[in-house]
């Protein structure tokens, strides 16, 4: 019990944070377009336009009024309402990076994810299995591609 | 070291209860939590046993907490077995077999019981509930072992339509039964309701509104078919009674806990009586967009009350923000999603809608002083948390209310300021 | 043919194995070039529309774009060359004098690279800068005539008193680009970039922004003649105030900002409204003399009480040596002299192209004759137009020159590629436009760190090339002309600049 109590009062470290900065964003959806290619099977950009199905959808959605734009991927909300949404806890906190992900073998796709995200960060991805589709903060990645890539530091990452 | 163990005794093994279960672990590692149900199974999601009598999901997918769930947070199981009354001077749970469970802080979280209507013949072979996964496993028992072709759902609400269509997954031809004008007619609006009985009928199910069952008939103890209140006979292999759920309460019936369709809680989710919580579709807890207490039987407010209780009976002092109706739920192959207020009564309403009849498409936002109240969308259901997010905030959304229609609405349409608290800020509750 | 088009002067292209529709050039494009085609799912470029700026083939993700010159030739002829003809049609059809952006492109002699540095061999040792201290500082004013002490040991003290000082970390300032010409974020790597490097930036004729006020200690401030934007507080705020007489892309013409230009946050900088043409008219009207120029520096210097240097800004023109002569008796603090090369966001190509004369010879020939009158001291010289590295900056201050203005290389290192369309107000990289969809590309902390990266990278190399040659302190290389030596120059070039030729001893 004792080493319980210790594992409970090690502070969980939150996930990283991408902060959005949308006087830089220059609307370009490269951050869109290396999210894709990241997620997909080879990690090759022209394969994965070109040969792969289905393909993953980006993580990261970019939004365009007039010249305003910018890229918003999921908050990984501390509180975050897709995890008490989701019914089959396919919606889970990564225990090593926190990040909020998806587990696409558990997700049934009812969608309560997305009704009750409001980033509107939550996608459908339908071109296979029906899967709940968002951003995991490229687990592996030290830094998220959509970040790395980014031309302009319009999103960066904050760990 | 420790003052002397609690016990909690949680009553119910879905979603509130689990909830319940890790807010007290997440502050209370030592005491003891007893978790009694009336069910023979470890936690499974509900909701997704019309998944499982379609055959979508397998029965070892239902679970949405792992096995090791009870045993890493040393939980007492008693399943099987069915709390009957509560003694609440001696804090004693009295269960069936006489067996007696003390507790120190209790939650009620049983969840909700079908309501079966008192029909000639309904307690014929062939004829089922459908809210536990005991009610699916027995149908596709009695299918396995029967010729079904024809079925007849009694109630068109959500539970009759995703059975209804577990039934055609399993190629049934299926008669949906609605006493009301239409289906679904408590999250949608006429409009919305006729996308899902067009799309019924195109997988052939007839739907029946303005109707009921009188009798069901059966031959041999099996049912063979329905009379419905027009006299009209409809024959049957199997029928489904889903008229809808009430509260389960009769535990605490005699005792000093209020109750009125469900058990009362304030915000901390407790009930009228000291040390005993209620939380999930068996109690009545705060609609914040109604401004009452009632009882909402969804999924995502069973587990924040879960949460809010089991808080609260280990002394923390985060509580229950309410909560409104909502749903999401995919029918033939159609996304909807309903939030709050879809059909409003009285005036001071606005509607947006807009509606492409051959994809199908439909959006309908319900506005009251410029602050959403409700909205449904059929067909696209993409990024719709964000009008629940502007229902949450209670957003005044004059400066943008003419793009909440359109297709591309999203975030870059709030104020800046909006957005920028939307997005920077550390914590978001729905 | 009554009409024709003007020759297409790029071509853009594609790999279609490569491109993966992605649309991020469709994007991009200020000018339109690609567009998508939703039938085909495919992207195609109007090769007519494109200025080779290349902002698209930076962004291309696969690198499915290449921009080339338009290979389609004309018959070989050098005195009726592609650029002649191209021009002539497009006059021919708008009647209108061509404008460019940037400095003078034709290829007059580049001197920088016919004049060589020395270095140290056995009989004086060289100098690791990574060992050992090298000094780079310079200090842009007035020196005294003599100085005077007082005290001894430990109590000596400089009696003489010292005119105001803009003190360098690195001798290289960047030159005066207005906020109008330039955007704010722009302005903003500019300003940020010299605070952290320790030089300065110029504010142009553009006035200061409101935002900028804070980098006041690392701006130089410029009263030109419109005198857009010059008040109280904007003198106020500067390190150093530059009257501006002329610029080396267009000596002896005015500027026009087009009143589209003029948004609401130019308006209130320049202080004129919004919309309006911003003129600045090609002289100053009351300046027509060294007297009356006189009476505008000690003006200023009243102004600010004579707390900060004024300079003047002039281009090199033929008689550069006499002017900066009356200039620095004037009672500048600085001349700044702007050469052939120089740059600017408009002008008439035909002036950028065929006035004024090379900024290493204008700094020879002044430097020589502010020295034969014995008034170098009094002024210092900063030189402009031109400056592609660390080695053409370390031969102007062997020249004679105290520190340089860089524009274009400051520029380039924000993203520039030379394509000369600033006067467009559709530049691709965020740089020479007020569009806010454009000026959105330049995140000026990217603009800044990119700046200071120049800077630095410059300041290193200049040690290298001083350590080589035996000496610690640029102080020491100034107008060391000895340290230099031309190659395959005439006679005449060599006495112009003062330096012997390659392969000349001591």
């Amino acid at each position: 019990m004792k080493e319980k109590e210790n594992k409970n009062i090690e502070k969980k470290k939150g996930p990283g944070r991408i902060l959005i900065r949308e006087e830089y964003c220059m609307g370009c959806r490269l951050c869109e377009v290396n999210c894709l290619v990241q997620h997909s099977k080879t990690k090759n950009i022209i394969k994965a336009y070109k040969t792969e199905f289905p393909r993953p959808k980006p993580g990261v959605i970019v939004e365009e009024n007039g010249y305003v734009s910018f890229a918003l991927q999921c908050r990984h909300c501390d509180d975050a309402p897709c995890l008490e949404a989701c019914l089959t806890s396919a919606m889970h906190r990564d225990k090593d990076t926190q990040a909020v992900i998806c587990d696409a073998d558990k997700c049934v796709g009812c969608w309560m994810c997305i009704m009750v995200c409001p980033y509107g960060a939550i996608a459908r991805n339908t071109e296979g299995k029906k899967v709940a589709s968002k951003c995991d903060l490229c687990k592996g990645e030290n830094v998220p591609v959509c970040v790395k890539n980014c031309p302009n530091e319009a999103i960066i990452y904050e760990k | 070291m420790k003052n002397k163990q609690k016990k909690y005794v949680i009553v119910g093994n879905s979603t509130a209860g689990v909830a319940a279960i890790e807010a007290i672990r997440s502050i209370d590692r030592a005491g003891v939590i007893t978790v009694v149900s009336d069910e023979p199974y470890l936690n499974y999601s509900r909701p997704l046993i019309s998944y499982f009598l379609a055959g979508k999901v397998s029965k070892d997918k239902l679970s949405f907490r792992g096995k090791d769930f009870y045993e890493s947070n040393e939980i007492r199981l008693i399943l099987d077995t069915k709390a009957v009354r509560i003694d609440t001077e001696k804090k004693e749970l009295v269960c069936s077999g006489n067996k007696k469970v003390p507790f120190d802080k209790l939650l009620l979280a049983a969840g909700g019981v079908p309501i079966i209507p008192p029909l000639n013949g309904r307690d014929l072979a062939g004829v089922f509930t459908f809210t536990k996964l005991s009610d699916a496993e027995a149908i596709e028992k009695y299918v396995r072992s029967h010729s079904v072709k024809k079925a007849v759902v009694i109630g068109g609400g959500l539970i009759g339509l995703k059975a209804t269509e577990a039934l055609v997954a399993l190629h049934m031809s299926v008669t949906i039964v609605e006493l009301a004008d239409r289906v679904l007619s408590a999250a949608f609006d006429k409009t919305a309701s006729s996308i899902i009985e067009h799309a019924l009928e195109k997988v052939n199910c007839r739907v029946s509104v303005n109707n009921t069952v009188e009798e069901i008939e059966g031959r041999a103890g099996e049912v063979k078919g329905v009379i419905f209140k027009n006299k009209e006979k409809v024959p049957a292999d199997l029928v489904i009674i889903a008229i809808g759920v009430r509260p389960s309460i009769s535990l605490a019936q005699g005792t000093r806990i209020k109750i009125n369709k469900g058990f009362l809680v304030d915000d901390h989710m407790r009930t009228s009586v000291r040390d005993i919580y209620a939380a999930g579709d068996c109690c009545e807890a705060w609609d914040a967009l109604l401004g009452i207490n009632r009882t909402l039987a969804i999924w995502p407010l069973a587990v924040k009350q879960g949460l809010a209780a089991g808080y609260a009976m280990v002394g923390s002092d985060k509580k229950y923000a309410g909560g409104f109706a909502m749903n999401s739920v995919e029918l033939c192959g159609i996304p909807t999603v309903s939030v709050g207020v879809t059909n409003p009564e009285g005036t001071g309403y606005e509607v947006l809608e807009s509606y492409d009849k051959e994809k199908p498409l439909y959006r309908k936002i319900i506005l009251q002083n410029n602050r959403i109240m409700g909205a449904i969308f059929v067909g696209d259901i993409d990024r719709a948390g964000i009008y629940t997010g502007l229902i949450r905030d209670t957003v005044d959304t004059a400066s943008f209310k003419e793009h909440l229609l359109k297709d591309d609405f999203g975030l870059i349409r709030f104020p800046k300021e909006y957005r920028k608290y939307l997005i920077d800020k550390e914590t978001v509750a729905i | 043919m009554a009409k024709r088009p003007v020759p297409t002067e790029f071509i853009v292209e594609r790999d279609a194995e490569k491109c993966i529709s992605c649309q991020a050039c469709v994007r991009m494009c200020a000018n339109d070039v690609h567009t998508f085609d939703p039938d085909t799912k495919t992207v195609a470029s109007e090769h007519g529309k494109c200025v080779g700026c290349h902002f698209c083939e930076t962004i291309c993700p696969t690198g499915a774009l290449v921009i080339r010159r338009s290979p389609s030739e004309f018959k070989a002829n050098a005195n009726w060359t592609a650029e002649v003809i191209k021009n002539i049609t497009k006059q021919a059809a708008t009647g209108g004098v061509l404008l460019t952006g940037m400095g003078c492109d034709k290829p007059y002699p580049i001197y920088w690279d016919h004049i060589l540095l020395n270095a140290s061999q056995v009989t004086n040792p060289s100098i690791d800068p990574l060992r050992e201290p090298m000094e780079l500082r310079t200090y842009i004013g007035r020196k005294p005539d003599k100085l005077e002490f007082s005290g001894t040991g430990r109590n000596l003290k400089v009696k003489t008193p010292l005119r105001p000082q803009l003190k360098l970390e690195v001798p290289i300032l960047f030159s005066a680009m207005s906020y109008g010409s330039i955007s704010l974020n722009a302005c903003r790597s500019l300003a940020k970039a010299s605070a952290e490097s320790g030089t300065f930036y110029n504010t142009g004729e553009g006035g200061l922004h409101k935002d900028l006020y804070k980098y006041g200690g690392n701006t130089i401030v410029q009263v030109a003649s419109g005198r857009f934007g010059v008040h109280k507080e904007y003198l106020e705020a500067a390190a150093a105030i530059e009257i501006k007489i002329g610029q080396g892309a267009k000596p002896g013409i005015g500027g026009h900002l087009p009143g589209e230009k003029v948004s609401e946050e130019i308006s209130l900088t320049r202080m004129i409204p919004a919309g309006s043409d911003a003129l600045s008219p090609a002289p100053h009207h009351d300046i027509y003399s060294i007297e009356d120029l006189k009476q505008l520096i000690y003006a200023l210097k009243e102004a600010v009480r004579y707390k900060k240097p004024v300079g003047v800004k002039i281009a090199a023109v033929h008689n550069v040596a006499p002017i900066a002569s009356g200039i620095v008796r004037a009672g500048a603090d600085y001349v700044a002299i702007d050469g052939l090369r120089g740059g600017t966001g408009a002008t008439p190509t035909v002036i950028r192209d065929n006035v004024g004369i090379p900024i290493e010879l204008a700094i020879a020939v002044v430097d020589s004759r502010l020295r034969q009158e014995g008034i170098r001291n009094q002024a210092s010289l900063i030189a402009a137009g031109g400056f592609r590295s660390s080695a053409d900056v370390i031969k102007a201050i062997a020249l004679g020159a105290d520190a340089v203005y860089i524009g274009t290389a400051a520029l380039v290192s924000m993203g520039c590629n030379l394509c000369q369309r600033c006067y467009s107000g559709k530049c691709n990289w965020g740089i020479a436009t007020q569009d806010p969809y454009l000026t959105k590309r330049l995140n000026p902390e990217i603009g800044a760190r990119r700046l200071e990266n120049l800077l630095h990278a410059w300041s290193v190399e200049i040690k290298e090339m001083l350590g080589g040659m035996g000496i610690n302190a640029l102080e020491s290389l100034r107008g060391n002309r000895e340290q230099l030596r031309g190659v395959g120059l005439s006679d005449t070039d060599l006495r112009l600049l003062g330096i012997k030729a390659a392969g000349e001893a001591w």
